[in-house]
């Protein structure tokens, strides 16, 4: 297979998981649509790493998974802080931003 | 054979993520990620990315679905409405910069000149993408990359830990049911003036297993 298709599947999917970020208002949702995003990233870096022959793009995405694992954690972290305060679980609900 | 596979996990991969998008129980959006990783690990298998794609499947459809299923189990999934509050003019915007970006991308990767793409890639060399390569790589030309990885990894996760403790000035609602060892060691009135006025004594005024 050519790497073009694979470049293009991987921008499919991150326009997918765009559209998620724009349209969808639960910040669970929205992390999940963000990994779709970084998928999409790690999916371009090892087609590259495959056309060059060369494993330092495969070293990139390992890295870029270590990065979405410490986001998943912060973020899911803070939808349980604001699930505790009993606030709505909805982007558009938490405007204010004070302690 | 190969681009049997190719289509097959490639169709799966976008119909899992249309799934996350489009589903509407935050708990199947979970669901259908994880068959898009499981499409996603085996497309990275045909790029000859062995280690990447077992990583893949053990790190991420493994250990960090389980703590987004965790979270959705603790939060309770609620079924948001499917109205933006812009209406139907802001969904449409959205889609339309979806749109334009999607086209963007495509011309920049496949209309772009690299005249590698339209390739089969770099002919194989055996031991390309195993766990020796990427270890010998991480641990001669990205070793400040390992360490700093490992870094954000602490940092992360003290950072959740402080997030999700209980704090003690929040009102928690489950704080309130709770009693300290000073309560218990305290004598329950102490015979002041506000004690009788409130009528409220170490001495109970009816006895108890009367009624």
């Amino acid at each position: 297979m050519a790497i073009g298709w694979y470049l293009a599947v991987s921008v499919i999917i991150f326009c997918i998981g765009l559209s998620g970020v724009l349209v969808r208002r639960n910040p669970l949702v929205i992390l999940l649509c963000l990994e779709l995003m970084l998928n999409a990233a790690n999916l371009a870096l090892i087609a590259f790493s495959r056309m060059h022959g060369n494993g330092d793009g495969q070293i990139f995405a390992i890295i870029v998974m270590v990065v979405a694992a410490c986001e998943v954690t912060v973020g899911l972290g803070l939808i349980v802080a604001i699930y505790r305060r009993k606030l709505p679980i909805d982007v558009d609900e938490l405007k204010a931003l004070n302690g | 054979m190969a681009p049997v596979f190719f289509f097959i996990a490639a169709l799966g991969a976008i119909a899992g993520a249309i799934g996350v998008v489009v589903l509407r129980h935050p708990l199947y959006s979970v669901l259908s990620l994880v068959f898009h990783l499981l499409s996603l690990a085996a497309l990275f298998l045909l790029l000859r990315a062995e280690f990447v794609a077992a990583a893949q499947v053990v790190v991420y459809a493994g250990a960090v679905m389980v703590l987004y299923v965790f979270v959705v189990a603790y939060v309770g999934g609620t079924q948001e409405p499917v109205d933006l509050p812009g209406g139907a003019r802001a969904r449409l915007l959205s889609f339309g910069v979806v749109g334009l970006l999607l086209v963007e991308l495509l011309i920049a990767t496949l209309g772009s000149g690299l005249s590698a793409v339209g390739e089969e890639g770099a002919a194989y060399e055996p031991g390309f993408g195993s766990p020796a390569q990427i270890g010998e790589l991480l641990l001669t030309d990205f070793l400040l990359a390992f360490e700093v990885s490992s870094f954000l990894l602490l940092i992360a996760a003290v950072g959740a830990v402080v997030l999700a403790r209980r704090r003690g000035g929040v009102d928690d609602g489950e704080v309130e049911g709770r009693i300290s060892v000073a309560q218990l060691l305290a004598p329950e009135g102490l015979g002041s003036m506000a004690e009788s006025v409130s009528g409220r004594s170490g001495v109970t005024d009816e006895p108890e297993g009367r009624g």
